[in-house]
């Protein structure tokens, strides 16, 4: 495995395509262009298709109809774009249909900024579109951890059956890194069968219907148990997140994405100084990795989470704190990213 | 004795949801019809619509999908793209087709889709209750023009056949009507080319049936199949609006 | 001679088969309900039956079967 100096969205786009995926359907929007440029040139060369849609609202429609014809399929956008697609969201994960949905999150609301921003977990943790349903969501905060999360996207996607969001942020999809990708050998892999996928109707087993009407109310709360049932073994089982000297922490800081990376850097300033400071980084945004915070708040004195938002997921850190000790916020949006003197400065207020 | 005329083997056995006299039940038929005449009842994966005809999964004994409101073209592009030697079909109505999924219904064309679409124009929304739709005649009472269609505020209604024709990727359009026999068979043939089109490689096709809507137009059966015939046809003509394999009509 | 089977049972009594029979051969038996409270169509005069089948191509219900 060599190591390559890539662009995070072409990375995530690359490991995509290791990672079996071979129908891409997009539309242009900044700041995530890269996946579709690179996936436009790939796909043709590893036999794939690539689509540019007429809009947000086709191209999730167009996954929809390829994962439910049993293709690892994938799509990307930012923001707005990801607002468009809500819809789709919301039926594949009603039809449990297996994609992954990339969002490389811009400023907001409305059309915002191109800049880089955090600003769209609520709309990502808590499912997005219309009706009770989750996704997993999976932060990376480096180019290579991009590259890991999108592989298990795919492979969360189908061993669950729903969508799975890959949530970075601006910064993640634009900077170049080393990464180590798998090389094909290892990872050109057959999607595993489905036969629950509409392919054409044997005759041999019942039809494939790829739907997420239930008329029936009661009907419809029995599939809404099993989607339930389905999200608790999720929580269960898939739940991630780094800790970084949280062990002796007065302050436990939680970040998640780029967001982590200057935490870390003012952690060490903070260190240097003579301060305890850890910190929390969740990978999986849903699940939310409540238990460590959970056990941090019995030692440290106090939390603080910072995000390129308005104060988005201290409200999950609130929940797994659940009032025993304080939890502060910091955070700034638009597309401005909080420097590591900033933070340095927040955390020196919260010990 | 031998039998000349029974139920198609690409239909189910479920009792069809649709209102008595009305003509969905008989574009199912042709559609069913026209899968069973290409022997591609194994090999084809249809897409439902948001409307009447969303339980169409239950109707047609295929695989099949069920589309967002407007989307049945992207889905079906999904799968084609996905499984590009099964035979794939959308059903839509006129809400679905020519209002929320005029994007859709576009760029399938645009691209030369090698996708077949089933589009029903009964001129009114059926499941929501009879409002108006971008196809209800000027003057047409509906719920939501109760003193009928006004030009000057909803325009004229969209004569989609035409459109489509006009796109390069589309390589057969059709519009037919299925309010008596003889129609029907010509209906049948249309709809058959259509899927021979994709089979074919062709490009893009779809096949405009105009139907009935006995119950939210107020009507009989019988009263719903004339007023097919005296006030729909003449806006909206029945011809083969283009035919890669004759050049344009 | 020809051959009418219908389905009562799924019959909708639309009527749209008694309206296109160019023979009069079918019509509606003014006395029997089906499962689901339609009047179901019947054939009413099956002598003059020539199996054209404008009846079952008419048929939105799918339930007349045609046999000559």
């Amino acid at each position: 495995m060599a190591k390559l100096l890539m662009k995070g969205n072409e990375a995530i786009a690359e490991a995509a395509i290791r990672a079996g995926c071979r129908c891409f359907f997009g539309y242009p929007i900044t700041p995530q262009n890269q996946i579709p440029e690179y996936m436009s040139k790939r796909m043709p060369q590893v036999g794939g298709t690539f689509l540019q849609a007429e809009s947000e609202v086709s191209a999730i429609n167009m996954v929809y109809g390829a994962s439910g014809a049993g293709a690892r399929v994938m799509t990307s956008s930012s923001g707005p774009g990801v607002s468009l697609k809500q819809e789709g969201i919301s039926y594949l994960a009603g039809a449990q249909l297996p994609c992954v949905i990339v969002n490389i999150m811009r400023g907001g609301p409305g059309l915002g900024s191109i800049q880089p921003s955090q600003g769209d977990y609520y709309q990502a943790t808590r499912g997005g579109g219309h009706g009770d349903y989750r996704l997993p969501v999976l932060a990376p905060s480096s180019v290579g951890e991009a590259v890991e999360l999108t592989r298990k996207a795919f492979d969360l996607a189908d061993k669950y059956r729903t969508p799975v969001i890959v949530l970075g942020d601006g910064m993640i999809g634009q900077m170049m890194e080393p990464v180590e990708l798998p090389d094909d050998g290892e990872s050109a892999r057959e999607p595993e069968s489905k036969p629950w996928a509409a392919r054409g109707w044997d005759g041999s087993s019942p039809r494939a219907i790829i739907n997420s009407l239930y008329i029936d109310p009661s009907v419809l709360e029995q599939h809404n148990l099993a989607l339930q049932r389905k999200f608790a073994e999720i929580e269960k089982a898939e739940t991630s997140f780094a800790s970084e000297r949280v062990e002796d922490a007065d302050l436990v800081i939680a970040a998640y994405g780029t967001m982590a990376r200057i935490a870390r850097s003012a952690i060490r300033m903070a260190r240097a100084e003579g301060l305890k400071v850890g910190m929390i980084r969740p990978v999986t945004l849903w699940p939310f990795p409540s238990e460590p915070f959970a056990q941090a708040a019995r030692t440290a004195k106090a939390f603080l989470t910072v995000e390129m938002s308005a104060g988005q997921m201290v409200d999950d850190v609130r929940l797994a704190v659940a009032g025993r000790k304080p939890v502060h916020f910091y955070g700034r949006t638009g597309g401005m990213v909080p420097t590591v003197r900033d933070v340095l400065s927040r955390i020196k207020e919260a010990v | 004795m031998a039998v000349v005329f029974e139920k198609s083997r690409s239909l189910t056995d479920e009792i069809l949801t649709y209102c008595p006299g009305c003509t969905h039940g008989i574009i199912h038929r042709l559609v069913a019809e026209a899968i069973d005449d290409l022997g591609a009842q194994s090999s084809t994966i249809g897409v439902a619509p948001v409307g009447c005809a969303v339980f169409a999964y239950n109707f047609f004994a295929v695989d099949m999908m069920q589309a967002a409101h407007g989307r049945a073209p992207a889905v079906a592009t999904g799968i084609k793209r996905a499984l590009p030697d099964r035979i794939v079909f959308t059903y839509q109505g006129d809400g679905d087709l020519a209002s929320i999924g005029m994007a859709e219904i576009m760029h399938a064309a645009a691209r030369g889709e090698k996708i077949t679409t089933i589009f029903v124009n009964n001129a009114i929304y059926g499941m929501t209750g009879g409002q108006m739709a971008p196809t209800t005649l000027v003057g047409q009472v509906t719920t939501t023009s109760p003193y009928g269609r006004k030009e000057e505020l909803c325009g004229k209604p969209i004569r989609m056949s035409e459109i489509i024709a006009q796109m390069d990727g589309t390589a057969y359009a059709a519009r037919v009507s299925v309010h008596d026999p003889r129609h029907v068979m010509e209906a049948k043939k249309a709809i058959r080319r259509a899927f021979e089109a994709q089979r074919g490689g062709e490009g893009f096709a779809m096949v405009e049936v105009l139907s009935t809507c006995p119950t939210n137009w107020g009507m009989t059966p019988i009263e719903a199949l004339k007023w097919v015939a005296t006030d729909m046809i003449p806006y909206y003509p029945l011809g083969v609006y283009k035919d890669s394999s004759k050049g344009a009509a | 001679m020809a051959k009418l089977t219908i389905l009562s049972d799924r019959c909708k009594g639309c009527g749209l088969c008694v309206e296109v029979c160019p023979k009069k051969v079918l019509g509606f038996d003014k006395k029997s309900l089906n499962a689901k409270g339609y009047r179901p169509a019947s054939a009413i005069a099956p002598e003059n039956c020539v199996g054209c089948a404008f009846c079952a191509r008419m048929c939105p219900d799918c339930v007349i079967t045609v046999e000559r």
